[in-house]
């Protein structure tokens, strides 16, 4: 187990202590709401696992560097801000599979671009936005949160 | 190895089609776990490879999945959506921007349901910029999600990453609302925001 992973879990379970001293009932509530999403996303997980597995195992990371690596520059920034906008991945999967690309040579920049539009922009939720929201409102937010997201991982890029 | 469980039939599918029924998450796992065996089958080396990356994500995930699901259960029991229509809308200028997002970072629910919440709040006039604001960090800035984050892509990745998305975000919306603002309403067919049903 990694540090990072110890941190996490311990503040974790200090506050499920401490939300135990709380109010048991609302506590148990609470892990059983989880229990629920655990067993809702467990097959996507293991999707998702398998398709890292075979991903990296198969593609030569020479391929992915040259599409998503440093030399792509903007156009695997594009790439990946086109891929994560139209892709549906539950947000939490989408770490591991950036991190997956990571190791295979993509650059920060096309990670970040991937991840910020994977979660930002929502192709298949524009529907419902548009619905609540007007096409006016869905259009603009949508269409600056690909702009925004690219601006992101370029920043990222030059930062890191 | 078996796959999962195939609801793929197309015997027991009397009302509805069939395709309607099916979960994609499980039918596309039951058909890329033979893919996956066959293909290693074919290329052992290459089969090892994928066996032990596969292995390591999964490891990976456990240390931190179950931590980051109850973190997602607590917040669903002691902040209820009823806490964040409360102080949404509160405030102005920066600190109303500011408020916005870190309501939309609370873990409450998936971003279809901040929806008709965005359409109320526009019905009793809030900020345009403020709506977008709370939506785009429901969207990605979300409390259990930063620590996948930083488990898997590391510290510096996420705080950076995290930095950088919450100041566009907030430099985005005031721009988008001024074009909002400059967009006749009429052409794009949009209803008066109505208070949500639910």
């Amino acid at each position: 187990m990694s540090p990072t992973a110890i941190v996490i879990n311990s503040l974790v379970c200090l506050a499920l202590l401490f939300s135990l001293l709380k109010s048991r009932k609302k506590t148990l509530k609470g892990l059983k709401i989880a229990w629920k999403a655990a067993g809702k996303m467990l097959p996507a997980v293991l999707l998702v696992i398998v398709v890292i597995g075979l991903f990296l195992g198969f593609v030569s990371p020479s391929f992915i560097s040259d599409v998503l690596g440093k030399s792509s520059g903007l156009l695997g920034v594009a790439i990946a801000a086109v891929l994560g906008s139209v892709l549906f991945i539950p947000a939490i999967l989408a770490f591991p599979m950036g991190a997956s690309l990571m190791q295979s040579g993509a650059s920060i920049m096309s990670v970040a671009a991937f991840i910020t539009t994977l979660t930002m922009v929502g192709f298949i939720f524009i529907p419902v936005e548009v619905k609540e929201l007007g096409k006016r409102f869905t259009l603009i937010r949508n269409g600056f949160s690909f702009i925004a997201a690219i601006i992101i991982a370029i920043l990222m890029g030059l930062i890191l | 190895m078996k796959p999962p469980r195939k609801n793929t039939s197309l015997n027991d599918a009397p009302s509805a089609p069939w395709y309607k029924k099916l979960r994609w998450d499980w039918t596309m796992l039951a058909l890329i776990i033979p893919i996956t065996v066959t293909v290693s089958l074919i290329f052992p080396d290459k089969g090892e490879r994928v066996a032990d990356i596969s292995w390591s994500f999964l490891l990976e995930m456990v240390y931190i999945l179950p931590a980051v699901l109850i973190l997602m259960g607590l917040f669903a029991v002691w902040v209820s959506r009823e806490v964040v229509v409360r102080y949404l809308g509160a405030g102005s200028g920066i600190k109303g921007l500011l408020l916005s997002m870190i309501l939309g970072a609370l873990p409450t629910g998936p971003l279809y349901v901040a929806f008709p919440m965005g359409a109320m709040l526009i019905g009793k006039g809030a900020r345009i910029a403020n709506v977008m604001a709370f939506l785009s960090a429901w969207a990605c800035i979300k409390i259990p999600q930063e620590l996948m984050e930083i488990q898997f892509l590391g510290w510096r990745f996420a705080a950076t990453r995290l930095l950088l998305t919450a100041s566009l975000i907030g430099v985005m919306c005031l721009f988008a609302e001024l074009i909002y603002k400059r967009l006749p309403e009429k052409e794009t067919g949009e209803k008066k925001p109505s208070l949500p049903t639910q």
